[in-house]
């Protein structure tokens, strides 16, 4: 049995070339592309590093939606035996396959995404109770890998090149619960507003598709109530 | 734009949805219940005339109405237009208001004695 894979080659202009790919049992995504690469192809561009779901480096836009692929099976995303491959939507595209990821980051760094420590290596450790109400709403995000996925399937993103995005918000968020961190009065203007958790449509296409099973919709449903203070109190422009 | 202009923006739409989905409960339900007896200009003036919570009611919806509006087409200016900034503002702003005196202008009619 044969995968009829479509990829993208070249950059902005570019077009999908064919590639008849050999199936095999529990085959991830990017054991298809590292095929191509390898056997047929060795010019495809491509972008992965631990192959098991960690680094968050080699999401790809798979027949329409943005995967993981190295955690992405064919079995549940080909049933008809066919792959159509791009690079991640809503980026430049560097070359083949691979998206320039430089914005997505950029904008995680804009919505002071940096944690701002109040204490000094000379003082005690913060204490921060598990059950405690903000450890756990910083936990439900945290393990964000910064893939990319929620970037390339926002809607408010392709409207509005300007707006922070799912993964920046998410960010965002975990530090507005961070009890050690000093650094929200910051934040909180920089995540509000048109660039900001006020553009969010509740479209969920982040939480849908995140392969960390994260809710980036929460987190910003989160920011639209701690940023009250931007819009009615002393903070803000 | 003012980050905090686009954060009230926000609020504002959120209460203004909250009260219209009360005022457009009762409204529908009082349709229904007042195309029991038969529906005519006669019926419905005989109830809104000189009717001081029927003006209040409705020129609230009119006034909420006004604001959720223009602030949802200011939005999809810049969303799907890209049309952002002072004009797409100031073209939001004269929607609300335009929408505003047209409908407490109807609800004058229908209400005041």
């Amino acid at each position: 049995m044969t995968l009829r894979v479509r990829a993208w080659r070249g950059g902005a202009e570019g077009r999908f070339q064919e590639f008849e790919v050999p199936r095999r049992e529990s085959q991830t995504v990017l054991d298809v592309v590292t095929h191509i690469q390898r056997h047929i192809d060795p010019s495809l561009a491509y972008r992965f590093a631990c192959r098991v779901g960690m680094c968050g480096s080699c999401a790809m836009t798979v027949n329409g939606k943005p995967r993981w692929t190295c955690r992405t099976h064919v079995d549940k995303v080909a049933k008809d035996g066919r792959l159509e491959l791009a690079p991640l939507a809503n980026l430049p595209v560097v070359r083949d396959l691979v998206a320039d990821m430089r914005e997505f980051f950029d904008k995680w760094a804009r919505a002071r995404g940096q944690f701002s420590p109040t204490a000094t290596r000379a003082d005690r450790f913060a204490k921060v109770e598990p059950q405690g109400a903000e450890r756990r709403e910083a936990d439900a995000g945290i393990e964000c890998i910064g893939c990319g996925v929620c970037y390339a399937a926002c809607d408010v993103v392709a409207w509005n090149r300007d707006y922070l995005g799912p993964a920046a918000l998410n960010r965002a968020w975990t530090l507005v619960n961070d009890a050690r961190d000093g650094g929200n009065a910051e934040r909180l203007r920089a995540v509000a507003g048109d660039a900001g958790c006020h553009s969010c449509h509740t479209l969920m296409s982040c939480t849908e598709l995140c392969p960390k099973q994260l809710s980036p919709t929460r987190s910003i449903a989160g920011l639209k109530r701690a940023t009250r203070g931007v819009a009615f109190g002393g903070e803000g422009e | 734009m003012s980050v905090r202009l686009e954060a009230r923006l926000w609020w504002a739409q959120r209460v203004t949805a909250a009260f219209l989905a009360f005022f457009v409960a009762v409204h529908l339900a009082t349709i229904i219940y007042a195309v029991h007896a038969g529906l005519g200009a006669a019926e419905v003036l005989a109830r809104t005339r000189g009717n001081v919570a029927w003006a209040l009611f409705y020129s609230l919806f009119v006034l909420a109405a006004s604001i959720h509006g223009a602030i949802g087409l200011r939005t999809i200016a810049a969303e799907w237009l890209r049309w952002r900034g002072a004009p797409a503002n100031a073209a939001a702003a004269s929607i609300a208001v335009a929408l505003a005196l047209l409908g407490l202008r109807a609800v004058a009619a229908v209400t005041l004695p």
